[in-house]
């Protein structure tokens, strides 16, 4: 279970396309994991989520309606926003449903239903 | 029962970067920001949520986008007072009881934004809108704010 936040930076590199790293919370819920990512902007069609390897990758890709005028003052960031995360091998990755409701991605990712004991090797 | 990856010091670098990259964004804020709007948000570096905002102009309205993901549209409140816009609300705690949280990045309580208007705005007109965790606030300008063409009559 402490994998699930684990992230794999590197394999964020070497890429053209620049992004930015949403924040992130992880919920213990019982018997599933709850990932909130918080990714204002972005909808069901920007959102692009894949497990590979038990590596989760979200990218989320903002579509902002346009503003007729002239901007004064900017704060915000306008890259797109992705994040990667190592699965723990508790999580059954066939049962994870996503949903995003108001900027704010909710993962649930169910534990296995038994976690089957791994076995060590003593070299 | 299985080994436990424990890795405190990732949590602490992570933290670290981001207040980092924080202040790298308040920086650069600093530099591109008029100078009228810096109030308001130098006291706010490093403490809190400080929503990112936008502002735009054009010939009818000021429109202002405030980032504010997972809110509940009753908890924003928008006001204004002598030119002044102040967008504020809370964001609760999505823990229930008895669930535990892992780890945690997201900023949960109170915010604060003010922003003073670079012209009059007829503040009974007021609009404002909430999709996907961004605000938008349609300001129309005042009449006599509004550029207005002259005519000028060569004799």
């Amino acid at each position: 279970m402490n994998t699930l936040v684990r992230e794999n930076r590197n394999a964020n590199q070497q890429r053209s396309e620049q992004f930015v790293t949403p924040a992130a919370s992880v919920i213990e819920d019982g018997d599933a994991y709850l990932l909130n990512v918080e990714m204002p902007g972005v909808n069901k069609e920007g959102l692009e989520i894949s497990v590979e390897n038990n590596e989760l990758r979200i990218i989320g890709r903002r579509s902002l309606p346009e503003i007729d005028g002239t901007l004064v003052h900017r704060e915000s960031r306008s890259e797109n926003f992705r994040r990667t995360f190592e699965l723990d091998p508790s999580i059954d990755t066939s049962k994870i449903s996503a949903h995003i409701d108001q900027g704010i991605l909710t993962l649930r990712l169910p534990k296995a239903e038994q976690v089957k004991p791994r076995k060590i090797t003593v070299s | 029962m299985s080994i436990i990856r424990y890795q405190p010091l990732e949590t602490v670098a992570w933290s670290g970067l981001n207040r980092l990259s924080n202040l790298r964004d308040e920086l650069d804020s600093l530099f591109e920001m008029p100078f009228w709007s810096n109030f308001g948000r130098q006291s706010q570096l490093f403490s809190g949520w400080s929503p990112a905002l936008d502002l735009y102009q054009n010939n009818d309205n000021v429109i202002v986008r405030v980032e504010l993901p997972g809110m509940r549209k009753e908890d924003i409140e928008i006001s204004l007072q002598d030119g002044m816009l102040t967008i504020s609300g809370e964001r609760k705690s999505e823990t229930a009881e008895g669930d535990k949280a892992e780890r945690t990045e997201r900023y949960v309580g109170k915010f604060r934004r003010s922003i003073s208007l670079p012209t009059q705005v007829d503040s009974s007109k007021v609009t404002a809108t909430y999709r996907d965790g961004i605000l938008n606030v349609t300001l129309p300008k005042a009449e006599e704010a509004k550029p207005k063409q002259i005519q000028v009559n060569v004799a």
